[in-house]
């Protein structure tokens, strides 16, 4: 019997993406629907769902204002089911709002209400993103855009704006950041102190942040700047603006700045700045061996290694003995699995600077895009728009990462499976659990799984809980991912 | 630069208007962050052509 399709319009009905993924979920677990989506009905959510069958036709008489249920069943009758079900769900009151009687519906109106507010967090589809920073900014708002797919035209046009106004555009895309203490969007809980962070990078952001609260340091300030900020086109605009206020500020004695290598003339203008300081700076341009840095400067290629420099040289983790725990690998191949960009890029680093051959979706300089029949290792950033259109980041369901673990796990050319598990607030409330679970019984196997967890005491899911976790299932745990991917060396190694 | 006004948000209490996913919200006021949740839909029908150009109008 051939599939049914269902499809619904939901004029002017708008839910956040992340609500109606999780309720998506629900509907596509539903007995007898192969696959179900709830979406706002934007161009591209409209293709996604037409490309994954869920659709009729890709236009589905809808607006981007509308909300679309699409649901793909083995009969009628159980479409039919599920339809009334996901409109149960969506008509269900929000729990949310609990104790609130109103809410304003624009952010002139927030304004108004709340007139010392200083800073915007905008996290709506990208294609209305730039339109919400730009009202802000008219508002006197710092804005931090956890938005993507945000044009680099509207990025440069806001952050020109936002100079003029004396403002910061911390975004697109920018994901981490801690201000005064808060962690805001993904980020962790960290004690304060007198590090400030710069980053283009969330996870980078949050691998130093948290390696900084192991080895006993504070964080002053973590501004995120967006992946695109030392761009040629973007020129560092908030970059250099987030500068001056680490430089400016006293609580603030040494600077930590990631990014992957920025373009020369940008570079050039970001380090002329550095050299202009009193204070100290570590530079950690990610997939970059060296870099040409005034003398109060110093290049890390590593997160872990920058976190050390901004601890003043202390050695973190000078314990733990990678050939101590290793075991040998049962094949010679690792395949590692990342939630985290930039934890990600910085196992490229290690394994090409070990010698290793790497391929990966998101190659550093010096290794390949990925192909079928290399032998080469396989590192995975799982959160690169590929593996996350239409569905969430691998850090708020890790759930994405299920396929390609069990892919690995059974490849008998596998003998390294590496994975992150990143918590804190806007993370999965249990990404360890749901690794081992996701793991199930192929953990009794000969293939190795390798982890770090990004993350502190602090945090709702709280580190040591995680690694209990990891441990307990036969996951050989590293205190940080630069150590997991020593780890997975030294595995190699004694395989031979 | 004379006018970044980046020092005072480093240095006066947080205060966030919050527009997108709610959860985000949520989280800053189990940290007792005084946040204001936007009821956000998208604007002009959804469309983000009229979105924008309605945004650089200051409406």
């Amino acid at each position: 019997m051939s599939s049914v399709i269902i499809n619904e319009v939901r004029p002017g009905f708008y839910l956040d993406s992340v609500a109606l993924m999780r309720y998506s979920k629900s509907i596509a677990g539903l007995d007898g629907v192969e696959e179900a989506a709830m979406m706002m009905a934007s161009p591209s959510n409209r293709q996604i769902m037409f490309d994954a069958g869920l659709l009729n036709d890709v236009s589905a008489g809808a607006e981007g204002g509308d909300l679309i249920i699409g649901i793909r069943a083995c009969d009628a009758n159980t479409a039919e089911a599920a339809r009334a079900e996901a409109n149960l769900i969506l008509d269900q009151p929000t729990t949310s709002g609990q104790g609130e009687t109103w809410r304003p519906k624009s952010i002139r109106a927030a304004v108004k209400a709340s007139p010392d507010a200083n800073l915007a967090l905008i996290s709506v589809a990208g294609d209305f993103a730039a339109a919400e920073a730009r009202k802000s900014l008219r508002r006197g708002l710092h804005v931090m855009m956890f938005s993507d797919n945000v044009s680099i035209a509207d990025e440069l046009s806001l952050k020109q704006e936002a100079r003029e106004l004396g403002l910061l555009v911390m975004g697109p895309d920018c994901g981490t950041a801690i201000i005064n203490g808060t962690p805001l969007a993904f980020a962790n809980v960290v004690p304060k102190g007198g590090i400030g962070v710069i980053g283009a990078s969330g996870t980078g952001t949050q691998e130093i942040t948290c390696l900084i609260a192991q080895g006993g340091g504070g964080i002053s300030q973590a501004l995120g700047v967006g992946g695109r900020d030392l761009k040629d086109e973007i020129g560092g605009i908030t970059t250099l603006m987030a500068l001056d206020a680490l430089d400016a500020d006293p609580d603030t004695r040494h600077i930590v700045l990631i990014s992957k290598p920025p373009a020369k003339a940008v570079a050039d203008k970001v380090v002329a700045r550095i050299g202009a300081s009193k204070k100290t700076f570590t530079v950690c341009f990610i997939g970059a061996t060296d870099w040409d840095l005034p003398a109060n400067a110093r290049f890390a290629s590593s997160l872990k290694t920058a976190s050390e420099h901004a601890l003043g040289g202390k050695a973190l983790f000078a314990n733990f003995n990678a050939n101590a725990i290793a075991k040998p690998a049962s094949a010679a191949k690792v395949c590692g699995l990342f939630s985290g960009g930039t934890l990600c890029a910085e196992v490229q680093t290690l394994f090409i600077n070990a010698g290793l051959t790497v391929m990966s979706n998101a190659a550093i300089p010096g290794v390949d895009a990925l192909s079928e029949n290399s032998t080469a290792h396989t590192i995975i950033d799982l959160g690169s728009d590929e593996y996350t259109q239409g569905r969430p980041h691998p850090m708020i369901d890790p759930s994405v990462r299920d396929q390609a673990l069990a892919t690995a796990m059974a490849d008998p050319s596998v003998g390294i499976v590496l994975v992150d598990v990143v918590i804190g607030y806007g993370a999965h409330e249990d990404p360890a659990g749901h690794l081992v679970a996701s793991l199930g019984a192929s953990l009794s196997g000969s293939t190795l799984v390798i982890a770090s967890v990004t993350g502190t005491d602090g945090d709702p899911q709280g580190r040591l809980s995680q690694i209990s976790k990891l441990e307990t299932a036969g996951i050989l745990v590293a205190p940080s991912n630069a150590d997991a991917a020593e780890l997975a060396l030294a595995c190699l190694k004694l395989a031979g | 630069m004379d006018n970044n006004k980046t020092a005072d948000l480093i240095s006066k209490p947080l205060n966030v208007v919050n527009i997108g996913l709610e959860g985000f919200a949520n989280e800053l006021k189990q940290q007792d962050v005084s946040t204001i949740h936007v009821d956000w839909s998208p604007p002009a029908g959804g469309d983000p052509k009229i979105a924008d150009l309605l945004s650089k109008l200051g409406t």
